[in-house]
Protein backbone atom coordinates (compact mmCIF):
# COMPACT_ATOMS: atom_id res chain seq x y z
CA UNK A 1 0.00 0.00 0.00
CA UNK A 2 1.38 3.35 -0.97
CA UNK A 3 1.85 5.69 1.99
CA UNK A 4 -0.79 8.33 2.56
CA UNK A 5 0.19 11.84 1.58
CA UNK A 6 -1.31 14.54 3.81
CA UNK A 7 -2.92 17.55 2.14
CA UNK A 8 -1.10 20.86 1.82
CA UNK A 9 -3.39 22.48 4.43
CA UNK A 10 -2.69 19.69 6.86
CA UNK A 11 1.06 20.02 6.33
CA UNK A 12 0.83 23.79 6.79
CA UNK A 13 -1.16 23.28 10.00
CA UNK A 14 1.54 20.98 11.34
CA UNK A 15 4.23 23.55 10.53
CA UNK A 16 2.77 26.22 12.80
CA UNK A 17 3.53 26.40 16.49
CA UNK A 18 0.61 28.11 18.20
CA UNK A 19 1.30 31.07 20.46
CA UNK A 20 -1.46 31.89 22.93
CA UNK A 21 -1.60 34.52 25.70
CA UNK A 22 -0.28 32.12 28.35
CA UNK A 23 0.67 28.93 26.53
CA UNK A 24 2.45 27.54 23.51
CA UNK A 25 0.89 24.65 21.60
CA UNK A 26 1.91 22.10 18.99
CA UNK A 27 5.55 22.17 20.07
CA UNK A 28 7.16 18.80 19.20
CA UNK A 29 7.99 17.72 15.66
CA UNK A 30 5.77 14.94 14.43
CA UNK A 31 7.43 14.10 11.13
CA UNK A 32 8.62 10.66 12.21
CA UNK A 33 7.64 7.24 10.85
CA UNK A 34 4.82 5.78 12.91
CA UNK A 35 3.51 9.05 14.27
CA UNK A 36 0.78 9.58 11.68
CA UNK A 37 -0.80 6.24 10.70
CA UNK A 38 -0.23 5.38 7.07
CA UNK A 39 2.19 8.23 6.33
CA UNK A 40 5.83 7.56 5.57
CA UNK A 41 8.10 10.32 6.98
CA UNK A 42 11.16 8.07 6.56
CA UNK A 43 14.45 9.86 5.92
CA UNK A 44 14.83 10.57 2.22
CA UNK A 45 17.79 12.54 0.97
CA UNK A 46 16.04 13.52 -2.26
CA UNK A 47 13.04 14.79 -0.37
CA UNK A 48 15.24 16.79 1.95
CA UNK A 49 17.18 18.20 -0.99
CA UNK A 50 13.92 19.28 -2.61
CA UNK A 51 12.42 20.91 0.47
CA UNK A 52 15.47 22.46 2.10
CA UNK A 53 16.02 26.14 1.26
CA UNK A 54 18.45 28.85 2.30
CA UNK A 55 17.54 32.53 2.06
CA UNK A 56 20.19 35.14 2.68
CA UNK A 57 19.26 38.42 4.35
CA UNK A 58 22.57 40.00 5.17
CA UNK A 59 26.23 39.15 4.64
CA UNK A 60 28.80 41.40 6.29
CA UNK A 61 32.21 40.23 7.48
CA UNK A 62 31.21 40.58 11.13
CA UNK A 63 27.51 39.82 10.85
CA UNK A 64 25.47 37.48 8.70
CA UNK A 65 21.76 36.73 8.71
CA UNK A 66 20.06 33.97 6.76
CA UNK A 67 17.12 31.58 6.93
CA UNK A 68 17.37 27.83 6.87
CA UNK A 69 13.99 26.44 5.82
CA UNK A 70 12.97 22.79 6.03
CA UNK A 71 15.26 21.70 8.82
CA UNK A 72 14.45 20.09 12.17
CA UNK A 73 15.18 22.00 15.37
CA UNK A 74 17.54 19.23 16.49
CA UNK A 75 19.84 19.87 13.54
CA UNK A 76 19.55 23.67 13.55
CA UNK A 77 20.37 23.68 17.24
CA UNK A 78 23.38 21.44 16.68
CA UNK A 79 24.75 23.98 14.19
CA UNK A 80 24.19 26.82 16.65
CA UNK A 81 25.87 24.96 19.50
CA UNK A 82 28.84 24.03 17.32
CA UNK A 83 29.21 27.66 16.24
CA UNK A 84 29.59 28.79 19.82
CA UNK A 85 31.58 25.96 21.33
CA UNK A 86 33.34 23.74 18.83
CA UNK A 87 34.99 25.75 16.06
CA UNK A 88 38.72 26.08 16.68
CA UNK A 89 40.13 29.59 16.97
CA UNK A 90 43.34 31.26 18.05
CA UNK A 91 43.65 33.10 21.37
CA UNK A 92 46.30 34.02 23.90
CA UNK A 93 46.70 31.09 26.30
CA UNK A 94 50.09 31.49 28.02
CA UNK A 95 51.45 34.78 29.32
CA UNK A 96 55.04 35.02 30.52
CA UNK A 97 55.39 38.11 32.65
CA UNK A 98 58.97 39.36 32.61
CA UNK A 99 58.15 42.63 34.31
CA UNK A 100 54.92 44.21 35.43
CA UNK A 101 55.09 47.21 37.73
CA UNK A 102 51.68 48.57 36.72
CA UNK A 103 48.86 48.56 39.26
CA UNK A 104 47.02 45.77 37.44
CA UNK A 105 47.95 42.34 38.77
CA UNK A 106 49.68 39.76 36.57
CA UNK A 107 46.80 37.28 36.63
CA UNK A 108 44.17 39.92 35.93
CA UNK A 109 46.23 41.27 33.05
CA UNK A 110 46.70 37.76 31.66
CA UNK A 111 42.96 37.15 31.82
CA UNK A 112 42.28 40.42 29.95
CA UNK A 113 44.82 39.58 27.27
CA UNK A 114 43.26 36.18 26.66
CA UNK A 115 39.92 37.78 25.79
CA UNK A 116 41.33 40.02 23.03
CA UNK A 117 40.04 38.73 19.66
CA UNK A 118 42.89 38.17 17.20
CA UNK A 119 42.91 38.09 13.43
CA UNK A 120 45.40 37.15 10.75
CA UNK A 121 45.79 35.05 7.62
CA UNK A 122 42.94 32.52 7.66
CA UNK A 123 45.06 30.15 5.61
CA UNK A 124 47.77 30.35 8.25
CA UNK A 125 45.35 29.80 11.12
CA UNK A 126 43.90 26.76 9.37
CA UNK A 127 47.42 25.43 8.81
CA UNK A 128 48.14 25.54 12.53
CA UNK A 129 47.76 22.45 14.69
CA UNK A 130 46.67 22.05 18.28
CA UNK A 131 49.13 22.72 21.03
CA UNK A 132 49.48 19.85 23.44
CA UNK A 133 50.99 20.76 26.76
CA UNK A 134 53.91 18.47 27.54
CA UNK A 135 53.38 16.84 30.92
CA UNK A 136 56.36 16.70 33.26
CA UNK A 137 55.80 13.27 34.76
CA UNK A 138 55.16 11.50 31.48
CA UNK A 139 58.40 10.41 29.80
CA UNK A 140 58.42 10.35 26.03
CA UNK A 141 54.88 11.64 25.60
CA UNK A 142 53.92 12.61 22.08
CA UNK A 143 53.37 16.25 23.08
CA UNK A 144 56.32 18.33 22.03
CA UNK A 145 55.86 21.85 23.34
CA UNK A 146 55.72 25.08 21.39
CA UNK A 147 56.63 25.03 17.70
CA UNK A 148 55.93 27.23 14.71
CA UNK A 149 52.87 25.15 13.76
CA UNK A 150 51.13 25.33 17.14
CA UNK A 151 52.16 28.56 18.86
CA UNK A 152 52.05 32.23 17.88
CA UNK A 153 54.37 34.49 19.86
CA UNK A 154 53.28 38.02 20.73
CA UNK A 155 55.10 40.61 22.79
CA UNK A 156 53.91 43.52 24.85
CA UNK A 157 56.70 45.88 25.89
CA UNK A 158 55.57 49.29 27.10
CA UNK A 159 56.98 51.75 29.56
CA UNK A 160 55.26 54.87 30.78
CA UNK A 161 57.35 58.05 30.83
CA UNK A 162 56.78 61.75 31.37
CA UNK A 163 56.15 63.77 28.22
CA UNK A 164 58.64 66.68 28.32
CA UNK A 165 56.72 68.54 25.59
CA UNK A 166 53.40 68.56 27.46
CA UNK A 167 51.76 71.85 28.46
CA UNK A 168 52.41 72.89 32.04
CA UNK A 169 48.74 72.96 32.99
CA UNK A 170 47.85 69.87 30.97
CA UNK A 171 45.38 67.60 32.81
CA UNK A 172 44.93 64.73 30.35
CA UNK A 173 47.23 61.86 31.38
CA UNK A 174 47.39 60.68 27.76
CA UNK A 175 49.12 63.93 26.79
CA UNK A 176 50.98 64.42 30.05
CA UNK A 177 52.69 61.03 29.79
CA UNK A 178 53.81 58.65 27.05
CA UNK A 179 52.06 55.27 27.08
CA UNK A 180 49.71 56.18 29.93
CA UNK A 181 47.16 53.92 28.27
CA UNK A 182 48.18 50.52 26.93
CA UNK A 183 46.07 49.48 23.95
CA UNK A 184 45.73 46.27 21.98
CA UNK A 185 47.66 47.93 19.14
CA UNK A 186 50.80 47.92 21.33
CA UNK A 187 50.94 44.12 21.03
CA UNK A 188 53.58 43.07 18.50
CA UNK A 189 53.72 39.84 16.51
CA UNK A 190 56.95 37.86 16.24
CA UNK A 191 56.70 35.24 13.48
CA UNK A 192 58.75 32.09 13.86
CA UNK A 193 59.80 29.51 11.23
CA UNK A 194 57.14 28.88 8.58
CA UNK A 195 54.91 31.52 10.14
CA UNK A 196 56.91 34.06 8.12
CA UNK A 197 55.40 32.62 4.95
CA UNK A 198 51.80 32.56 6.17
CA UNK A 199 51.43 35.65 8.32
CA UNK A 200 52.86 38.43 6.13
CA UNK A 201 51.62 42.00 5.61
CA UNK A 202 47.81 41.95 5.94
CA UNK A 203 47.98 38.39 7.20
CA UNK A 204 50.01 39.27 10.30
CA UNK A 205 48.50 38.21 13.60
CA UNK A 206 47.06 41.27 15.32
CA UNK A 207 44.09 42.29 17.49
CA UNK A 208 40.80 42.70 15.57
CA UNK A 209 40.25 46.05 17.27
CA UNK A 210 43.43 48.05 17.92
CA UNK A 211 41.73 50.31 20.49
CA UNK A 212 40.98 47.81 23.23
CA UNK A 213 42.28 49.26 26.49
CA UNK A 214 44.51 46.75 28.27
CA UNK A 215 45.96 48.72 31.21
CA UNK A 216 46.69 52.22 32.49
CA UNK A 217 50.09 53.30 33.77
CA UNK A 218 51.95 56.25 35.29
CA UNK A 219 55.59 57.30 34.74
CA UNK A 220 58.08 54.73 35.99
CA UNK A 221 55.73 51.79 35.46
CA UNK A 222 56.49 49.12 32.93
CA UNK A 223 54.92 46.07 31.33
CA UNK A 224 57.12 43.50 29.60
CA UNK A 225 55.59 40.22 28.64
CA UNK A 226 55.57 37.45 26.09
CA UNK A 227 52.32 35.80 25.07
CA UNK A 228 51.80 32.43 23.43
CA UNK A 229 48.62 31.99 21.39
CA UNK A 230 47.30 28.52 20.72
CA UNK A 231 44.24 27.04 19.08
CA UNK A 232 41.33 26.02 21.24
CA UNK A 233 37.54 25.63 21.27
CA UNK A 234 34.80 27.58 23.00
CA UNK A 235 33.82 24.57 25.11
CA UNK A 236 37.18 24.92 26.86
CA UNK A 237 37.11 28.69 27.35
CA UNK A 238 34.83 31.43 25.99
CA UNK A 239 37.84 33.32 24.60
CA UNK A 240 38.12 30.60 21.93
CA UNK A 241 34.52 31.10 20.78
CA UNK A 242 34.60 32.51 17.22
CA UNK A 243 31.23 34.23 17.57
CA UNK A 244 30.04 37.14 19.66
CA UNK A 245 26.53 35.76 19.28
CA UNK A 246 25.07 32.94 17.25
CA UNK A 247 21.30 32.79 17.51
CA UNK A 248 18.25 31.64 15.64
CA UNK A 249 14.57 32.48 15.92
CA UNK A 250 11.58 30.92 14.24
CA UNK A 251 9.75 32.92 11.56
CA UNK A 252 6.67 34.56 13.16
CA UNK A 253 3.28 33.81 11.64
CA UNK A 254 0.28 36.14 12.01
CA UNK A 255 -3.14 35.10 10.77
CA UNK A 256 -5.98 37.63 10.80
CA UNK A 257 -8.99 35.34 11.01
CA UNK A 258 -11.79 37.90 11.15
CA UNK A 259 -11.78 41.47 9.76
CA UNK A 260 -10.21 44.23 11.83
CA UNK A 261 -11.43 47.57 10.47
CA UNK A 262 -11.56 51.29 11.21
CA UNK A 263 -10.21 52.52 14.56
CA UNK A 264 -9.51 48.94 15.68
CA UNK A 265 -7.23 48.49 12.68
CA UNK A 266 -5.18 51.56 13.67
CA UNK A 267 -4.85 50.23 17.20
CA UNK A 268 -3.92 46.81 15.82
CA UNK A 269 -1.05 48.34 13.83
CA UNK A 270 0.34 49.84 17.05
CA UNK A 271 0.46 46.39 18.71
CA UNK A 272 3.27 45.34 16.34
CA UNK A 273 6.68 46.69 15.35
CA UNK A 274 6.74 49.13 12.42
CA UNK A 275 5.99 47.64 9.01
CA UNK A 276 4.58 44.33 10.25
CA UNK A 277 0.90 45.26 9.88
CA UNK A 278 -0.36 47.61 7.17
CA UNK A 279 -3.64 49.35 6.42
CA UNK A 280 -5.52 48.88 3.18
CA UNK A 281 -8.95 50.16 2.11
CA UNK A 282 -11.70 47.56 1.97
CA UNK A 283 -12.49 46.99 -1.71
CA UNK A 284 -16.04 47.22 -2.95
CA UNK A 285 -15.73 43.62 -4.07
CA UNK A 286 -15.04 42.47 -0.50
CA UNK A 287 -17.84 44.63 0.84
CA UNK A 288 -20.27 43.11 -1.67
CA UNK A 289 -19.44 39.51 -0.64
CA UNK A 290 -21.84 38.43 2.09
CA UNK A 291 -20.31 36.61 5.05
CA UNK A 292 -16.92 38.24 4.52
CA UNK A 293 -17.40 40.53 7.52
CA UNK A 294 -16.70 43.57 5.35
CA UNK A 295 -20.32 44.19 4.34
CA UNK A 296 -21.07 47.90 4.24
CA UNK A 297 -17.50 48.88 5.10
CA UNK A 298 -16.25 49.69 1.60
CA UNK A 299 -13.51 52.31 1.65
CA UNK A 300 -12.73 51.88 5.36
CA UNK A 301 -9.23 50.86 6.46
CA UNK A 302 -8.59 47.19 7.25
CA UNK A 303 -5.53 45.62 8.88
CA UNK A 304 -3.41 43.30 6.73
CA UNK A 305 -0.19 41.40 7.48
CA UNK A 306 2.59 43.08 5.52
CA UNK A 307 5.78 41.52 6.83
CA UNK A 308 5.67 38.99 9.66
CA UNK A 309 9.46 38.56 9.46
CA UNK A 310 10.13 41.62 11.63
CA UNK A 311 7.59 40.77 14.31
CA UNK A 312 8.88 40.20 17.81
CA UNK A 313 5.84 38.07 18.80
CA UNK A 314 5.23 40.27 21.82
CA UNK A 315 1.61 38.99 22.10
CA UNK A 316 0.47 42.56 22.79
CA UNK A 317 -2.50 42.13 20.43
CA UNK A 318 -3.75 39.19 22.49
CA UNK A 319 -4.23 41.43 25.54
CA UNK A 320 -6.96 43.58 23.97
CA UNK A 321 -10.64 42.69 24.17
CA UNK A 322 -11.46 43.96 20.65
CA UNK A 323 -9.06 41.51 18.95
CA UNK A 324 -10.27 38.39 20.81
CA UNK A 325 -10.71 35.55 18.34
CA UNK A 326 -9.73 37.73 15.39
CA UNK A 327 -6.02 37.02 15.26
CA UNK A 328 -3.87 33.93 15.63
CA UNK A 329 -0.17 34.19 16.42
CA UNK A 330 2.32 31.45 15.69
CA UNK A 331 5.77 30.55 14.53
CA UNK A 332 6.86 28.40 11.61
CA UNK A 333 8.44 25.26 13.04
CA UNK A 334 11.03 24.68 10.34
CA UNK A 335 12.01 28.23 9.37
CA UNK A 336 15.12 29.23 11.32
CA UNK A 337 16.34 32.81 11.00
CA UNK A 338 19.99 32.61 11.96
CA UNK A 339 22.03 35.59 13.05
CA UNK A 340 25.77 35.11 13.37
CA UNK A 341 28.07 37.81 14.68
CA UNK A 342 31.74 37.01 14.25
CA UNK A 343 34.43 38.25 16.63
CA UNK A 344 36.60 38.94 13.58
CA UNK A 345 38.92 35.97 13.22
CA UNK A 346 36.78 34.42 10.49
CA UNK A 347 34.03 35.89 8.33
CA UNK A 348 30.60 35.05 9.64
CA UNK A 349 29.42 33.10 6.57
CA UNK A 350 32.60 31.02 6.67
CA UNK A 351 31.85 30.25 10.31
CA UNK A 352 28.54 28.61 9.45
CA UNK A 353 30.15 26.47 6.76
CA UNK A 354 32.82 25.59 9.30
CA UNK A 355 30.11 24.51 11.77
CA UNK A 356 28.57 22.18 9.20
CA UNK A 357 32.02 20.79 8.51
CA UNK A 358 32.65 20.16 12.21
CA UNK A 359 29.31 18.36 12.48
CA UNK A 360 30.19 16.09 9.59
CA UNK A 361 33.63 15.45 11.05
CA UNK A 362 32.11 14.48 14.40
CA UNK A 363 29.79 12.00 12.67
CA UNK A 364 32.68 10.53 10.71
CA UNK A 365 34.80 10.17 13.82
CA UNK A 366 32.11 8.48 15.89
CA UNK A 367 31.32 6.20 12.99
CA UNK A 368 34.95 5.15 12.87
CA UNK A 369 34.77 4.40 16.60
CA UNK A 370 31.77 2.22 15.85
CA UNK A 371 33.74 0.09 13.39
CA UNK A 372 36.41 -0.49 16.02
CA UNK A 373 34.09 -2.35 18.32
CA UNK A 374 32.07 -4.04 15.63
CA UNK A 375 35.21 -5.94 14.66
CA UNK B 1 60.71 28.49 27.00
CA UNK B 2 60.65 31.35 24.50
CA UNK B 3 63.91 30.26 22.86
CA UNK B 4 62.78 26.68 22.54
CA UNK B 5 60.69 27.43 19.48
CA UNK B 6 63.78 28.04 17.40
CA UNK B 7 65.70 25.01 18.65
CA UNK B 8 63.21 22.38 17.58
CA UNK B 9 62.88 20.59 14.30
CA UNK B 10 59.29 21.38 13.41
CA UNK B 11 59.11 19.16 10.37
CA UNK B 12 60.05 16.04 12.32
CA UNK B 13 57.58 16.77 15.09
CA UNK B 14 54.91 17.41 12.55
CA UNK B 15 55.35 13.99 11.06
CA UNK B 16 55.41 12.16 14.36
CA UNK B 17 52.06 13.74 15.11
CA UNK B 18 50.68 12.77 11.72
CA UNK B 19 51.76 9.17 12.21
CA UNK B 20 49.42 8.72 15.15
CA UNK B 21 46.22 9.37 13.21
CA UNK B 22 46.46 10.59 9.61
CA UNK B 23 43.13 12.36 9.00
CA UNK B 24 42.76 13.79 12.46
CA UNK B 25 42.95 17.54 12.65
CA UNK B 26 42.26 17.89 16.36
CA UNK B 27 43.95 15.42 18.66
CA UNK B 28 42.49 17.16 21.73
CA UNK B 29 38.99 16.15 20.74
CA UNK B 30 39.98 12.64 19.82
CA UNK B 31 41.58 11.78 23.15
CA UNK B 32 39.60 9.46 25.39
CA UNK B 33 36.60 9.41 23.10
CA UNK B 34 34.90 6.06 22.86
CA UNK B 35 31.55 4.42 22.32
CA UNK B 36 30.60 1.80 24.88
CA UNK B 37 27.61 -0.57 24.70
CA UNK B 38 25.95 -0.51 28.09
CA UNK B 39 25.16 -3.85 29.82
CA UNK B 40 21.87 -5.60 29.05
CA UNK B 41 21.85 -5.05 25.32
CA UNK B 42 20.51 -7.38 22.68
CA UNK B 43 20.79 -7.29 18.88
CA UNK B 44 17.78 -5.07 18.41
CA UNK B 45 17.83 -3.09 21.64
CA UNK B 46 20.93 -1.40 22.96
CA UNK B 47 22.13 1.63 24.89
CA UNK B 48 25.32 3.30 23.77
CA UNK B 49 27.48 5.59 25.84
CA UNK B 50 29.30 8.41 24.05
CA UNK B 51 32.14 9.91 26.03
CA UNK B 52 32.70 13.63 25.76
CA UNK B 53 29.49 14.25 23.85
CA UNK B 54 26.45 16.35 24.74
CA UNK B 55 23.19 17.67 23.38
CA UNK B 56 24.84 18.82 20.15
CA UNK B 57 25.23 15.37 18.66
CA UNK B 58 22.76 13.69 21.01
CA UNK B 59 19.66 15.44 19.78
CA UNK B 60 20.71 15.60 16.12
CA UNK B 61 21.53 11.89 16.14
CA UNK B 62 18.26 11.06 17.88
CA UNK B 63 16.41 12.91 15.12
CA UNK B 64 18.29 11.11 12.35
CA UNK B 65 17.75 7.69 13.91
CA UNK B 66 14.06 8.30 14.61
CA UNK B 67 13.64 9.02 10.89
CA UNK B 68 14.43 5.34 10.24
CA UNK B 69 11.18 3.33 9.87
CA UNK B 70 12.85 0.21 11.30
CA UNK B 71 13.49 2.01 14.58
CA UNK B 72 10.77 1.61 17.17
CA UNK B 73 12.34 3.81 19.80
CA UNK B 74 15.28 6.17 20.04
CA UNK B 75 16.10 8.58 22.82
CA UNK B 76 19.09 10.19 24.43
CA UNK B 77 19.98 11.40 27.89
CA UNK B 78 22.85 13.01 29.73
CA UNK B 79 22.61 11.06 33.00
CA UNK B 80 24.58 13.56 35.04
CA UNK B 81 25.51 17.12 34.06
CA UNK B 82 29.01 16.88 35.55
CA UNK B 83 29.88 13.72 33.60
CA UNK B 84 30.65 14.47 29.96
CA UNK B 85 28.71 11.39 28.86
CA UNK B 86 25.73 10.93 26.61
CA UNK B 87 23.56 7.80 26.55
CA UNK B 88 21.67 6.86 23.41
CA UNK B 89 19.00 4.16 23.49
CA UNK B 90 17.94 2.44 20.27
CA UNK B 91 15.26 -0.23 19.90
CA UNK B 92 14.55 -1.59 16.45
CA UNK B 93 12.29 -4.08 14.73
CA UNK B 94 13.71 -7.47 13.73
CA UNK B 95 14.56 -6.22 10.24
CA UNK B 96 17.72 -4.46 11.46
CA UNK B 97 20.00 -4.15 14.49
CA UNK B 98 20.57 -1.28 16.87
CA UNK B 99 24.13 -0.99 15.63
CA UNK B 100 23.05 -0.74 12.00
CA UNK B 101 20.46 1.88 12.90
CA UNK B 102 23.16 3.92 14.63
CA UNK B 103 25.43 3.69 11.63
CA UNK B 104 22.61 4.70 9.30
CA UNK B 105 21.96 7.66 11.60
CA UNK B 106 25.55 8.84 11.14
CA UNK B 107 25.36 8.36 7.38
CA UNK B 108 22.09 10.28 7.08
CA UNK B 109 23.45 13.16 9.16
CA UNK B 110 26.56 13.36 7.00
CA UNK B 111 24.43 13.41 3.83
CA UNK B 112 22.35 16.17 5.39
CA UNK B 113 25.49 18.21 6.12
CA UNK B 114 26.53 17.94 2.46
CA UNK B 115 23.17 19.24 1.26
CA UNK B 116 23.23 22.12 3.76
CA UNK B 117 26.73 23.13 2.66
CA UNK B 118 25.82 22.96 -1.01
CA UNK B 119 22.61 24.97 -0.69
CA UNK B 120 24.10 27.49 1.72
CA UNK B 121 27.05 28.20 -0.58
CA UNK B 122 24.78 28.60 -3.61
CA UNK B 123 22.44 30.97 -1.78
CA UNK B 124 25.30 33.04 -0.35
CA UNK B 125 27.06 33.37 -3.71
CA UNK B 126 23.83 34.44 -5.35
CA UNK B 127 23.18 36.98 -2.60
CA UNK B 128 26.72 38.36 -2.88
CA UNK B 129 26.41 38.64 -6.69
CA UNK B 130 23.07 40.44 -6.39
CA UNK B 131 24.21 42.88 -3.70
CA UNK B 132 27.41 43.47 -5.71
CA UNK B 133 25.30 44.43 -8.70
CA UNK B 134 23.17 46.71 -6.59
CA UNK B 135 26.23 48.52 -5.29
CA UNK B 136 27.58 49.06 -8.79
CA UNK B 137 24.27 50.37 -10.11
Amino acid sequence: MAPLVPSQEELQRRRIIGINPETVTNIPSTDFPGHWPGESHAWALDGFKKNFKVEYHRNDPYEASFSLIGLDAAVANAFRRILMAEIPTLAIEYVFVHNNTSVIQDEVLAQRLGLIPLKGSVEGINWMHWFRKPSEDEEGSSAEGPSDYNTIVLHLDVECTKNPNADEDEQDPRKLYNNAHVYAKDISFHPVGRQEQFFVDDGAIRPVNPDILIAKMRPGQKIEMEMHCVKGIGADHAKFSPVATATYRLLPDIQIERPIIGEDAKKFVKCFPKGVIGLEPVTSEEAARSGSGYEGHAGEQKAVVKDAFNDTVSRECLRHEEFQGKVKLGRVRDHFIFNIESTGQFESDVLFLEAVKVMKLKCARWKRGLHDFMA
Amino acid sequence: MPGSIHDQEPQENDQSMMDAEPEVTDPILLDEKRIIVLPGSSETAASFQFEGEGHTMGNALRYAIMKNPAVEFCGYTIPHPSDAKMHLRIQTTDSTTALEALEKGFNDLMDLCDVVTEKFTASRDQFNAESGNRMEA
